[in-house]
């Protein structure tokens, strides 16, 4: 890797070997499975289109006795809801990564983070996914000079923090990072981790001071 | 990213009692989010000078948390939604 670093004129470049690029393609790719819109927790049991009896999209079939001249029942209004904020959404996710991505906005008033969660998941989710997109849009295949926009680069800039903090909760980083990789045998499965996310850091601290 | 549908139905401010007291984004530390980083965070997403955000930045890493905004629900839920775009760790709630 070369780190990153400001170009004249705005932007910033980098380079990645292929291995480098091909390891960031693949956790990259992770994250946008598991947060991709409409994906359910896995616990939460719920499909993402769980409908209720009158939650078919209205242009399907017209149900009877709810001419379309008249104004929204409230019924309309639940099923509209439904469509746009699939069912499930209201309980932060047990996955403690994907909980960790998607964290409650309120810490001491569950019913307040639920309808918070409601509303705003949804969006969250699509947000990660695209930053995540946009990385992999312009991140070369087979690695290599890698030139990004200064918006590309506050794409790859959250995309990079959401890997390094689904890697985190996965791996139980503290502060003491450093220490705790010092203390592992490097033919310890969980050294690797730990080296890909000490990268992943180096990587993100270049675009950081790049942009500052 | 969209505001709208923080706004679109909210209605528990609206049946309990009307309150001076403000409403304040808070942002928790974590052993993951760089401090370089959060401090980038801070600037862009606030506007706060560097020095600004950097205080607030060390706030977090040494205090576990810090108010990092003040005002109206709205506006704190909206900063919220933001710095979970970002991977902060922040939350709302009114201040006590």
């Amino acid at each position: 890797m070369e780190p990153f670093r400001s170009v004249r004129g705005g932007g910033v470049r980098a380079w990645l070997a292929a291995a480098e690029a091909s390891l960031l393609r693949n956790l990259v790719g992770q994250i946008m499975t598991l947060v991709e819109p409409g994906a359910s927790d896995p616990q939460s049991g719920n499909p993402p289109s769980g409908n209720p009896p009158s939650g078919n999209p209205p242009s399907g079939n017209p149900p009877s006795g709810n001419p379309r001249s008249g104004n929204p029942r409230p019924d309309d209004l639940d099923a509209l809801e439904a469509m746009l904020y699939p069912p499930g959404a209201a309980q932060a996710p047990e996955d403690p990564v994907l909980a960790r991505l998607l964290p409650d906005a309120y810490s001491d008033d569950p019913e307040a983070a639920g309808e918070f969660r409601k509303y705003t998941e949804p969006a969250l989710r699509s947000a990660k996914y695209e930053v995540a997109k946009q990385l992999l849009d312009t991140l070369p295949e087979a690695g290599g000079r890698i030139q990004l926009s200064n918006d590309e680069a506050l794409a790859w800039l959250k995309a990079l923090n959401d890997v390094r903090l689904a890697l985190g909760v996965r791996l139980g980083v503290t502060e003491e990072f450093e220490q705790e990789w010092a203390k592992l045998k490097p033919d310890d499965p969980q050294w690797t981790a730990y080296e890909v996310y000490a990268w992943l850091g180096a990587v993100q601290e270049s675009l950081v001071q790049a942009l500052a | 990213m969209s505001t709208a549908p923080a706004e679109v139905d909210l209605p528990r401010s609206a049946d309990k009692p009307v309150s001076d007291r403000p409403w304040v984004t808070i942002v928790w530390n974590d052993p993951v989010n760089l401090m370089s980083y959060v401090t980038y965070v801070f600037q862009h997403v606030f506007g706060y000078p560097k020095k600004k955000a950097t205080k607030l930045m060390l706030d977090v890493h040494h205090k576990g948390k810090a108010v990092v905004a003040a005002g109206a629900r709205e506006a704190m839920e909206h900063n919220v939604e933001v710095l979970h775009g970002y991977g902060l760790w922040a939350t709302v709630r009114q201040d006590t």
